[in-house]
């Protein structure tokens, strides 16, 4: 197998230390085969020890090792070191998020966004459970499983300039959350959910960059489901003016 | 041991100056300006015309300066770029589900152009563009 030599320049951060972050460079000799995380964890293992991160399933599942390469958010396990241009490889933790500890950024922000959208079913008139099951066509299911496929990685967040200059805009994946659920058919809490989606820190907050369903390594494209809910959301505020309903006032 | 996070702080005045993704998107959200003045400059038309034929013609001889003309050249340009950059996202945000298939972007996007052609001809016809 043929093996080129790389150098990294990663974001080093140590928080007991140092008073802010710096680049710190190192060759690591790459099969050709290797991604990005395969380097990484050669200089953990080889070269410096003390180099922290996140992974967990190496298959871009998990969601953990997202970072930024050469600028861009990306899943460091489904970068191919071959994919990228000839030179120095730029490692730095996710941006838009507060650095941690090299790179392991501070997610709170994202998760607490994710429970405030309340992602899960919700029932406004409970089902008997000697009823059976609430049965769902495969059309009821295509209409939103593309949006199930978010595995929590907040490279939107990280590529999303809105978030970046608005830190209390709800985001890409919670809203995109949020829009599966209102699109699922054993689901009844679209009312609920509105006050944080249809706020101004949630839809309305989205200048459509695009650049969340540029980077999302599953292909959820978080834009078209945030758009979406856009015309919803105006559906319903006309609808409510001609006295016709359309959601919660 | 305590905790430390960094934040890094962003520019808010230059901040889409490091991609070109970035770069692209403010390109867009600035033809508003040119869009805004086109839209203004149609409006004292329209005062104009209300306010009798003397007006009017005051009007038209400002629309006739070659800065005026340069400007609606540019501004025709500008809006060419914002709609089909518009029209080539509208899928995302109008998918078709036709039992469990999607309809393909391009249907979608081909529909808001013939739109576009049917009112713009509509516009012309109301305005007796086809009169000669």
């Amino acid at each position: 197998m043929t093996q080129r030599t790389v150098e990294l320049s990663i974001l080093r951060y140590r928080p007991e230390e140092d008073d802010k972050p710096w680049f710190q460079t190192y060759q690591v000799p790459c099969d050709e085969d290797w991604v990005v995380l395969d380097a990484i964890n050669y200089v953990k293992d080889h070269l410096d020890g003390s180099l922290s991160y996140r992974w967990s399933c190496h298959m871009a599942v998990c969601g953990s090792c997202s970072m930024m390469i050469n600028g861009d958010p990306a899943l460091s396990c489904k970068t191919f070191i071959r994919d990228l241009p000839e030179g120095q490889v730029r490692i730095e933790p996710l941006a838009n998020f507060p650095i941690e500890r090299d790179l392991v950024v501070v997610m709170d922000d994202f998760m607490e966004k994710l429970q405030r959208v309340k992602p899960y079913l919700i029932r406004s008139t409970e089902k008997p459970l000697e009823e059976g099951q609430h049965l769902q066509s495969p059309a009821e299911l295509k209409k939103f499983k593309q949006y199930t496929l978010c595995i929590n990685c907040a490279c939107c967040y990280s590529a999303c300039p809105q978030y970046a200059l608005i830190p209390e805009f709800i985001g890409p994946a919670a809203l995109t959350l949020a829009h599966r659920y209102n699109q699922d058919s054993r689901d009844q809490g679209r009312d609920e959910r509105e006050d944080v989606v249809a706020s101004n820190e949630g839809i309305w907050d989205c200048s459509f960059a695009g650049a969340c369903s540029d980077v999302c390594p599953k292909h959820v494209d978080p834009a078209s489901a945030v758009q979406q809910m856009k015309i919803a959301s105006t559906v319903d505020w006309f609808m409510r003016r001609l006295g016709l309903g359309g959601g919660k006032s | 041991m305590s905790r430390k996070p960094y934040v890094r702080e962003i520019s808010h005045t230059t901040w889409y100056l490091a991609r070109r993704r970035d770069l692209l998107h403010m390109a867009q959200e600035v033809t508003f300006l040119f869009i805004g003045i086109y839209t203004i400059m149609l409006l004292w038309g329209v005062k104009a015309l209300s306010e009798g034929p003397g007006a009017y013609q005051v009007f038209l001889d400002a629309l006739g300066s070659p800065l005026v003309i340069a400007f609606n050249w540019i501004t025709f340009v500008i809006m060419l770029y914002h709609s089909i950059s518009w029209f080539s996202v509208t899928p995302k945000a109008m998918p078709v589900q036709i039992g469990e298939e999607f309809l393909p972007g391009g249907i979608i996007a081909a529909g808001h152009y013939i739109a576009w052609v049917v009112v713009s001809a509509v516009i012309y016809y109301l305005a007796g563009g086809f009169n000669g």
